[in-house]
Parts: C-alpha cells; sequence; structure tokens
C-alpha cells in the first residue's frame, strides 16, 4: 500500500466509493455484521446497563492505571511470567527481537494483534531475518498480498472471495479460479498446520488483561491463538496498556459486550486464559506498551478513546467507512475510532481524518463502552483548527460567512444574489466542476423571497 | 408566553414555505409566536469545521437575540442540537441568558410533542389529512443528538415523537426503510469536504426510501431535505421530499420533482 505522507481521505477514498461494485458491496457485507449485532445486542435485556457498567468500570481503570499496571505486574510475576516494559514502539520491537534472538529463533506464528500491528513489528522481524506466519485466516490473506488489515476485527473485508482465490492460487498453489470459500478455507488450514509446527516461538496480543490475577485473555474464532501459544515453548504476548481491567469478574462484562458488538455472536469460539508459563519448560513473556498511550490519559478531551476494546462496531456501523474502505484512511485502526486515535499520533499527518464523518453519531451509539466518538471528532476539529492546520479555503469560506452572520442587513442582501444570480444564471454557470455540491446534486431552486422578506410583508 | 421563531439561514433564503408552515402551525395551536428579524444563523457550519473564533461571535449574536423570548423554536434539529448541545463552549457556565437560551430551545416536534403535548390536528374544525405513501427520514441530529426518537443502536425504549405527530395525520400510509435511521450524507460541510462519499451515501438513502413504496419522504430537518431533493433531481427519481410542518400544516403534495 502506497503511503502517502499526508492522508487526503477525500482523494485516498475516492477510487473505493466510486468503483460501482465495490463499495455497494463492502457497505452491504459490513451492515449485516451490524445487522446481527443488533439482533444479539436486543437479545441482552440488560444490554444498556451493560454499556454504563463497562464504561464505569474503564473510567476507573485508566483513572488508576499504574496502580492496577504495578499488580498486574507483581501477579503476573508471581505467576512465573516475565514482564517487560516498552515506552513506545521501538522499544515493544527490540524487547520481542532480543527474546527471538536469545532463542535463536528464526520462525514465529502470531496471531492476530493490533498493536504489533501498530508497532510495526512485522516488516521489522522480516528486516532482521526472522519469518513471520500470521496465523489469523484474513489476516494471512492480506500478508500474503502484501497488504495492512483494513478492518480491526476483519482484516481481509475488503477483498472478494474470487480476490482470495487468486491470491491463494498465487501462493498457495490452489486451483485457478477456484472461489469456494469452504475449499479456500481447508487450503488454509494445511498451509498453516505446517507453520504452527515450523514455529519456535508463538506471539499474541491480549484481549483482556486481569490486574487481580496476573492472567491475560485471548479470544479469536479460529483458535489460531491457543496453537500458536501452545505448540512452541516460548508465548509473548503483547500488550497495550489500557488492556487491563481490574478484576476477575469484571471481564464478564466485557466478554459479553465484545464478540456481539465485533461479529453478532454471543461470545467468541475461543477465549483462552493464560495464567503464567504452561509449564515448567516454557516461558511466557508478556510485554506492556505505552506508545502513547500515557499521553493520550493526560487529555481530558480525548481520554475516553482508551476504553476501546476494538470491538470494530463503530467502523461497521459507520457509513463513510462501510463507502470508503479502510485502507482510505491510511492508518492501522481505522474508521471512527482510528479516526480519533490516529491524529493523537501525528496531527498534521491524519488532519483529514476528524472530518471524514458525517457526524451522524451512529458510532457513539453502538460502541459498547460508550466512547462519545462522534463528539471526539468534533473536538479533533476544534483542535485541528487551533493548531492552525486547517486549509487555506477551509479557513476563508468560514470567515468570510462568520462575517456574513453577524449582520442580519448583510446576510439578506447576499442570500439576495445568491437566489438572484440561481435564477438568472444558465444551469452550466452554477454547476460545474469548482462546485463540488453540484457535480452529483441540483441546487435548490431558488424562491421568489426569502422568509424575512415575506414576514416583513405578512405580519406587522 | 412569547415563542420566538429561529429560522435556520438556507429554510430562510431557500426553503421559506418550511418556514410559513412551521409559522402557521403554531399560530392555529394558538401560540403567541414571532421572528426576530436580527437573526441569521446558529454557527453551525463554522463550528463543524473546527473555526470555533469565528463562530463565537455568532452563537452570542444568537443568545443575545433569542434570551428575551420564553421559548425558542426551530424546524430543524441539528440547529437546535448545536444551541442546545454545542454552545457551552461560547459562554461561561454562569452565563444565565445563555442557561436560558440552551434550555428553552426546541425543535419544533419536541416544541409540540412535549411542551405543547397536542393530541390532534385540525384546521378550521376538519382533520388535517395527507392521503399518500410517506416514509420518515429521521435526522442523525434529530435522532441521537435530541433524542426524538429510538436510534436502532440503543436497546432502549423511547418514543418516535416526529412518527407520533404525523399519526395525528389521518389516511398517512407508513412505509417502512430497510435501513430505519442511516445517515443520509449531508452532514453540512461534509456535503462538500467529502462530496464523493456524501453522494453515495445519499443516493442509497433515496434508493431505500424509493424502494419502499414510498411517494414522499418526510423529515423534520430539511438540510437533509435540502440534501436528497439535489440528488433527486439529478437523478430524476420518483420520489417527492417535504418537511414534517408542510404535512401538520395541511399542505398539499407538490411535485419538486417537475423539471
Ligand atoms: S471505539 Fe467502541 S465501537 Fe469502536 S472499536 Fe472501540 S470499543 Fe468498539
Amino acid at each position: 500500500m502506497n503511503m502517502l505522507p499526508i492522508v487526503d481521505h477525500p482523494a485516498a477514498a475516492r477510487p473505493f466509493v466510486t468503483n460501482p461494485d465495490r463499495a455497494p458491496w463492502h457497505d452491504k457485507a459490513l451492515w449485516f455484521v451490524r445487522s446481527k449485532r443488533d439482533k444479539q445486542a436486543s437479545s441482552v435485556p440488560e444490554w444498556e446497563y451493560l454499556r454504563s457498567l463497562a464504561s464505569q468500570i474503564k473510567t476507573a481503570t485508566i483513572a488508576n492505571l499504574g496502580d492496577y499496571l504495578t499488580e498486574f505486574e507483581r501477579n503476573a510475576t508471581a505467576l512465573g511470567a516475565v514482564v517487560h516494559w516498552a515506552a513506545d514502539a521501538e522499544e515493544h520491537n527490540r524487547i520481542v527481537l532480543k527474546i527471538l534472538r536469545d532463542h535463536d529463533t528464526h520462525r514465529i506464528v502470531k496471531s492476530k494483534s493490533m498493536l504489533t500491528e501498530e508497532c510495526g513489528l512485522n516488516p521489522f522481524l522480516e528486516a532482521n531475518g526472522i519469518d513471520v506466519v500470521d496465523t489469523d485466516l484474513g489476516e494471512r490473506i492480506v500478508q500474503l498480498r502484501h497488504e495492512t488489515p483494513s478492518h480491526i476485527v476483519l482484516p481481509a473485508i475488503h477483498l472478494k472471495k474470487e480476490e482470495v482465490g487468486e491470491t491463494f492460487h498465487e501462493h498457495l498453489g490452489t486451483d485457478e479460479g477456484a472461489a469456494d470459500p469452504k475449499y479456500l478455507t481447508e487450503a488454509a488450514r494445511g498451509h498453516l498446520r505446517d507453520k504452527f509446527l515450523a514455529g519456535e516461538v508463538g506471539i499474541t496480543g491480549v484481549n483482556f488483561a486481569i490486574a487481580e490475577t496476573g492472567g491475560f485473555v485471548v479470544c479469536t474464532n479460529e483458535g489460531n491463538a491457543d496453537l500458536g501459544a501452545s505448540l512452541p515453548n516460548v508465548h509473548i504476548a503483547c500488550m497495550g496498556i489500557e488492556k487491563l481491567v481490574p478484576r476477575f469478574e469484571d471481564l464478564a462484562v466485557f466478554l459479553r459486550l465484545l464478540a456481539r458488538s465485533a461479529t453478532g455472536q454471543p461470545i467468541t469460539t475461543y477465549t483462552s486464559h493464560f495464567h503464567g508459563p504452561r509449564d515448567s519448560h516454557s516461558e511466557l513473556h508478556i510485554v506492556l506498551v505505552d506508545n502513547g498511550r500515557s499521553r493520550l490519559r493526560q487529555s481530558d478531551a480525548f481520554r475516553d478513546a482508551l476504553h476501546c476494546i476494538r470491538c470494530g462496531a463503530c467502523m461497521n456501523t459507520c457509513p463513510v467507512y462501510r463507502r470508503s474502505g479502510g485502507h482510505s484512511y491510511r492508518a492501522t485502526i481505522p474508521g471512527p475510532i482510528g479516526s480519533v486515535l490516529s491524529p493523537t499520533r501525528d496531527s498534521s499527518k491524519h488532519k483529514s481524518l476528524p472530518f471524514a464523518c458525517s457526524l451522524c453519531g451512529s458510532c457513539t451509539d453502538v460502541c459498547p463502552v460508550k466512547i462519545p466518538l462522534h463528539h471526539q471528532l468534533l473536538a479533533w476539529r476544534k483542535e485541528i483548527g487551533n493548531l492552525k492546520l486547517l486549509s487555506y479555503d477551509k479557513r476563508i469560506s468560514m470567515k468570510m460567512a462568520s462575517l456574513l452572520f453577524r449582520s442580519a442587513r448583510l446576510f439578506s442582501f447576499a442570500g439576495w444574489v445568491g437566489r438572484a444570480s440561481l435564477k438568472v444564471l444558465p444551469h452550466w454557470a452554477t454547476h460545474h466542476r469548482l462546485n463540488t455540491w453540484t457535480i452529483a446534486r441540483e441546487l435548490p431552486e431558488p424562491p421568489k423571497e426569502s422568509f424575512r422578506h415575506w414576514y416583513a410583508k405578512n405580519r406587522k | 408566553m412569547t415563542v420566538a421563531l429561529f429560522v435556520p439561514c438556507y429554510l430562510d433564503q431557500f426553503y421559506p414555505e418550511v418556514a410559513i408552515a412551521t409559522l402557521e402551525l403554531l399560530e392555529r395551536l394558538g401560540v403567541d409566536v414571532v421572528f426576530p428579524p436580527e437573526q441569521t444563523c446558529c454557527g453551525q457550519p463554522m463550528a463543524n469545521t473546527g473555526c470555533t473564533a469565528d463562530c463565537a461571535p455568532v452563537a452570542r449574536r444568537f443568545v443575545d437575540i433569542f434570551a428575551p423570548f420564553d421559548s425558542i423554536v426551530c424546524p430543524s434539529g441539528s440547529c437546535t442540537s448545536m444551541v442546545r448541545n454545542h454552545y457551552d463552549d461560547y459562554f461561561a457556565e454562569d452565563d444565565d441568558a445563555f442557561l436560558h437560551v440552551k434550555q428553552r430551545t426546541f425543535d419544533l416536534c419536541e416544541f409540540l410533542y412535549d411542551e405543547l403535548q397536542i393530541q390532534e390536528l385540525k384546521i378550521e374544525g376538519q382533520d388535517v389529512c395527507f392521503p399518500h405513501r410517506v416514509s420518515l427520514h429521521q435526522s442523525c441530529h434529530g435522532l441521537r443528538e435530541l433524542r426524538l426518537g429510538p436510534s436502532s443502536e440503543n436497546m432502549t425504549v423511547r418514543d418516535n415523537k416526529v412518527r407520533q405527530l404525523m399519526n395525528l395525520v389521518k389516511d398517512v400510509e407508513w412505509c417502512d426503510l430497510s435501513r430505519p435511521d442511516e445517515c443520509c450524507g449531508f452532514g453540512g460541510t461534509f456535503a462538500v469536504n467529502e462530496a464523493d462519499v456524501s453522494a453515495a451515501m445519499g443516493r442509497d438513502r433515496v434508493a431505500d426510501h424509493v424502494g419502499s413504496g414510498s411517494e414522499v419522504i418526510v423529515s423534520a430537518d430539511m438540510s437533509c431535505l435540502m440534501h436528497l431533493q439535489g440528488l433527486i433531481r439529478r437523478e430524476k427519481s420518483p420520489i417527492e421530499v417535504m418537511h414534517v410542518a408542510q404535512v401538520l400544516a395541511g399542505r398539499k403534495l407538490k411535485k419538486t420533482n417537475a423539471k
């Protein structure tokens, strides 16, 4: 994927949204997931209560994060795990590489983890001569295609089954033109089995870590994390420091919300608990990664974004995401939450993302942990304005609008000019390429007088 | 009680018939309503673009103009939400004039449903009727910021105020959409900034309404309808748009589509 220096979402989205096959199909596929989510959510009478509870637990955790992290480290260490701390992506990658080097490892199996994606672990390890195999099916597909995931839960949702067939034909030797999902899945399974057996170290992400017990939970639908963590003797678990919950019993709240919100399943197929290394011959390493999270924690406007449990529901529901595709965001995490998080890393690079939003608020209502996503996107727009990152035409047009709206007479006059010119000018003069509104839409037909004019004549 | 009519800028200039319908409807219900002529805009375009410094004087001006009235009524969910939910940035927490305006600014449907609690709609003793197949377009801000109805994401029970009011009109035949509250893609400056995505969203929205068998899209927000109407006229889609105030005021279906 071509990385632009500054993300221009409208331009990056254009090929996808204007493709008459791609965008409607992508929209329907994700709406189907959203509908399954609705069915599951409505089957839980206490759904809204669970959302509030989850949000409160997260608020309390983030407020006392330092304490909970220390508690987690103490308990995890007591169970025999080795806990590492990484301030940023670079340190995270170095720690992982060191563990691999200590074990003279050349092949690893990795289950899906957005954190390692965020840290750019794959390219880093590959550059250091290590063979990395992503074992999640969707993740493996995009890996074979040298792409990045376009969705945090459904990494290959942007691809049609025919395209997956082509990729497998090229890399795994499946029949040309084969697009039967069952056949392709079997082929992938066979291919991955060999990789699992050859893997020397397993890397997984973490869905929830429990301060009280020092253990953690990994949720998958394919069981790949279990295999990846069980076959090799070394398991490295990489987690963002916000993944903590205080007590074991809190888990239930989040597990009920996660799968329902993500895919419309009552629970993920595999919810694996890891408490310390498997046996005396095995090692368990846990890497706790900050990478900007402490900074986000300082911010009143955006702190709640740390509640995110990466369910992807906000992407599935977002009408912009559904039509523009995940890659148009040019970010590890796309969609509403990605558009909140990306500018916290580099506001100038990602300044167009908070504007890739109609402020419909569907993400806010769907989010299982009640992050006020669309309010945060609006807050980002202000922040971008304050940082003087707004484009010239936005700044000028809004300055002029402001002047206009400060005087009823000026406003009324400008309105008259607008209506009059719409009336007298030929269609081509008002509907052309430079007037973005009129590329796809007609302008309103001008009425003969404004309401204020009518009112002055009829009601006094 | 004197009620001030707040007519959003684009309604004033392009859809005076919606504002007239709103005024007549309120007058007929016995409300003492006036239109303060100094008003212009709530400042939403500037606020949504991130230009807070440009929005601030417009917001302050708005409060100065409307503070003397008991209530402020606006036939647009999005502009109402701007005043009620997004003005806090521009005023001190204890600014009485602001607090009064914030608490007493209502969307038209809210005002009819919650404040006036109207139970029937008559014009000169006759029931208002609208003998057409109708589909409801719910504006996102009306729905998710003013809670005029339950959103499909939330598992809460709520009255749908717009639909309840429309049910006071005789002979309306409802057509249900496959996606009851999906965004139409207008979003103010979003429509210009993300023109391709906005138009794609709008076209899908129109298709859902047309596919439901509806003759007319009714909404409490004319801004969504302005965007949808622009697409309808460009694509010559077989459907009309009307603001809910026009239906409640007893207006006939007008062929906006005829060119
Ligand atoms: S922001 Fe909310 S809806 Fe979006 S991925 Fe995170 S938890 Fe899920």
